[in-house]
């Protein structure tokens, strides 16, 4: 027993291992270590030998049959496990309803031959094709073979069944659940171009069309006939549409107010950028010492001299101390250089 | 439109279910191929392992120079070998300068590489170079021992490795019920170094002990060889975890008022219903001792006869 605790057994794979064996001296020849391997080797044999011989056994003609306990050694799966069967579309009813199977005879009382019969298959019950003759009713359209009809109805029912049935193929498909023998296999494979399978519009799409197709005249289908009961066209396109570049009122104002939008914004974001802060104070000095001079008195025909355009300017009563002020000026392209010309000079 | 597509014999069928997932499986087929170049060594070690694994085994012979199953992209041909023939362990020979007579042991999960080992052939000995008694050659398709020694096998990670998968190359098929007169041959592997494994194949001879338990002697038969290990790639944590599913995790019922002692062994629990004592039957309520039968007997005593005569008149 204790060469069983010594040693790990799995009596399933008739495997045994000893985890504790190492070689004491390494052996100089190949022989010696091939005899050492072996004896070990042996006893661990011996070790599962007896753990087998010791179950219970029973005789056969080829020998005494032993039952083999399961391996013990984990290993991986060699597949994922099988997924369960998905219930069809009839079982899951039946199940919310409560609705159960129940077993029914294969042979049936046929009253008509007095005899058993199949159930299904070959020799039935109730065979349509052991009816010879089918009375006519009242009811009877004129003109409708009976046979022939219920030939059809047959054709139908089976249609439908294979339809259902394939409906709940696709479904267990999609669970991963296929039967192993089935496949679901697409039937016309568009290898060439014009088989490939026609493709269904929806209501949107043809409502685009048709919208493009109206719209697609020189006037955008303004002046086409309409027909009656035509909706307006949906999600039509935008069109870009130019102001005039020629100045002048109305319209040709806007595209000047356009431009000079756009510029101020520009210019006022950028504004601390443009400010020369030394500039601005020594301008603001001088304007501080002219005003002041003006209220002592009328300047001097020699102070005049190097002060000539602003002292003009200063008895207009507007503040010329922005000698670059951007004003909406009649060129507002030119004005478009002002950023960069601009720069370093004061602006209010 | 789709269409259903169901085989057309019973025999393409069988062989469909054959391949079909299963809550219990009964081990792996093994796929032996080699790459552009081999030697003659790793020749004789592929045809010998299929040899001994004719039964569930099958052998391919020609070059593969797309197949390098440590490199990304290199193992697609090697995974659909693996669909087409429904293998799930393969063994891949090549030879090259940098890694002479090189083995590649896999497993595949769902026909994807579910993990590698890469080992160097040495000190082969082919199983013609060994001569025995040919009495003991053993059957062809008996099911072998397996014998590890080494605690390598435990300590190495590379070892761990290549124990589990050298114990699944080899055991062949699991089964329930055992002939123990087919039992003939055992697979022993030896760690010798950290590194390396030495493999033979015995046969076993059986003698008398003078007990129910027979005495084991091996004799070498070969093949035998020393298995360098080299590279190797253990699965990832997940797909480990998916593939370690068993059948048995998900059944596992609990087993009520059933329990499980060490000194006193399997103990039972038994629940005695409540006793209805009104409604028990009492051993002495015959017929002829109830009491108005009794009482009326009193009465009646003394005129019985007169009784006997109102019956006879009636």
């Amino acid at each position: 027993m204790d060469t069983q605790d010594e040693y790990q057994v799995d009596l399933g794979n008739l495997m045994a291992f000893d985890p504790f064996h190492h070689f004491t001296s390494i052996p100089s020849s190949r022989e010696e270590l091939v005899a050492d391997c072996l004896s070990k080797g042996t006893e661990l044999v011996q070790a599962i030998v007896s753990g087998i011989f010791n179950l219970p056994s029973t005789e056969d003609i080829d020998g005494p049959l032993v039952k083999l306990p399961p391996p013990t050694t984990k290993l991986p799966r060699e597949k994922p496990l099988p997924k369960p069967k998905h219930p069809t579309r009839w079982e899951e009813f039946a199940k919310a309803k409560g609705i159960r199977n129940r077993k029914k005879d294969k042979v049936v009382w046929d009253e008509q031959t007095g005899s058993w019969k199949r159930r299904y298959g070959y020799d039935r019950v109730n065979d349509d094709a052991d009816i010879p003759i089918i009375e006519a009713k009242m009811t009877d359209e004129p003109g409708v073979d009976p046979f022939a009809k219920r030939i059809a109805e047959r054709k139908e029912r089976v249609q439908k069944q294979q339809k259902n049935q394939l409906q709940n193929l696709k479904t267990a498909a999609k669970a991963g659940a296929l039967p192993s023998h089935v496949q679901l296999a697409a039937t016309a494979l568009p290898i060439t171009g014009t088989q490939a399978a026609k493709k269904k519009f929806t209501k949107d799409e043809l409502g685009n069309v048709a919208g493009l197709a109206s719209t697609a005249t020189a006037s955008g289908g303004k002046f086409d006939k309409k027909l009656r009961g035509e909706k307006p066209v949906k999600n039509q396109g935008k069109h870009r549409k130019f102001l005039p570049v020629v100045e002048g009122s109305g319209i040709g104002s806007q595209e000047k107010e356009q431009t000079e939008r756009v510029l101020s914004k520009l210019i006022s974001s950028n504004s601390h950028e443009i400010l020369n802060v030394d500039k601005a104070v020594t301008m603001y000095n001088v304007n501080k010492e002219r005003k002041r001079r003006n209220q002592y008195g009328k300047p001097s025909s020699t102070r005049n001299e190097h002060g000539k355009s602003s002292s003009t300017r200063n008895e207009h009563g507007k503040s010329s101390s922005t000698p670059s002020k951007l004003k909406p000026n009649n060129k507002p392209m030119k004005a478009k250089s002002l950023p960069n010309k601009g720069k370093g000079e004061f602006l209010e | 439109m789709l269409k259903v597509k169901t085989p057309k014999n019973r025999r393409v069928q069988r062989e469909l279910e054959k391949r079909a997932p299963r809550l219990v499986e009964k081990g792996k087929k093994t796929l032996l191929l080699q790459g552009t170049k081999t030697s003659n060594v790793l020749n004789t070690v592929l045809s010998e392992i299929y040899h001994l694994k004719r039964d569930n085994a099958i052998r391919y012979t020609r070059k593969n120079d797309s197949i390098r199953p440590f490199e990304s992209g290199g193992e697609t041909s090697l995974e659909f070998f693996s669909m087409k023939t429904d293998c799930s362990i393969f063994v891949f020979g090549s030879t090259s300068k940098k890694r002479p007579d090189n083995l590649v042991i896999g497993r595949t999960y769902d026909h994807h590489i579910y993990d590698l080992i890469e080992v160097g052939v040495e000190n082969f000995k082919r199983m013609d170079s060994f001569t025995y008694d040919k009495k003991l050659a053993p059957q062809a398709g008996s099911k072998p021992f397996i014998v590890f020694s080494g605690e390598a096998f435990e300590s190495v990670d590379e070892l761990k490795h290549l124990k589990e998968v050298l114990l699944e190359l080899l055991r062949g098929e699991v089964v329930d019920n055992l002939n123990l007169a087919g039992l003939g041959r055992v697979y022993v592997c030896t760690a010798i170094s950290s590194n390396r494994v030495f493999l033979t194949h015995c046969a076993l001879r059986l003698k008398k002990s003078g007990t129910t338990v027979p005495r084991i002697e091996l004799v070498e038969i070969g093949p035998s060889m020393d298995f360098v290990v080299r590279r190797h790639r253990l699965p990832n944590e997940s797909l480990r975890k998916e593939a370690m599913k068993t059948a048995k995790d998900k059944t596992h019922k609990k087993i009520k008022n059933v329990s499980k002692d060490a000194l006193q062994g399997k103990l039972g629990k038994i629940y005695v219903p409540d006793q209805k004592l009104g409604e028990m039957v009492l051993p002495n309520k015959s017929k002829g001792v109830k009491r108005e039968r009794r009482e009326a007997k009193k009465k009646n005593s003394t005129n019985e006869p007169a009784s006997k005569k109102q019956k006879e008149d009636s």
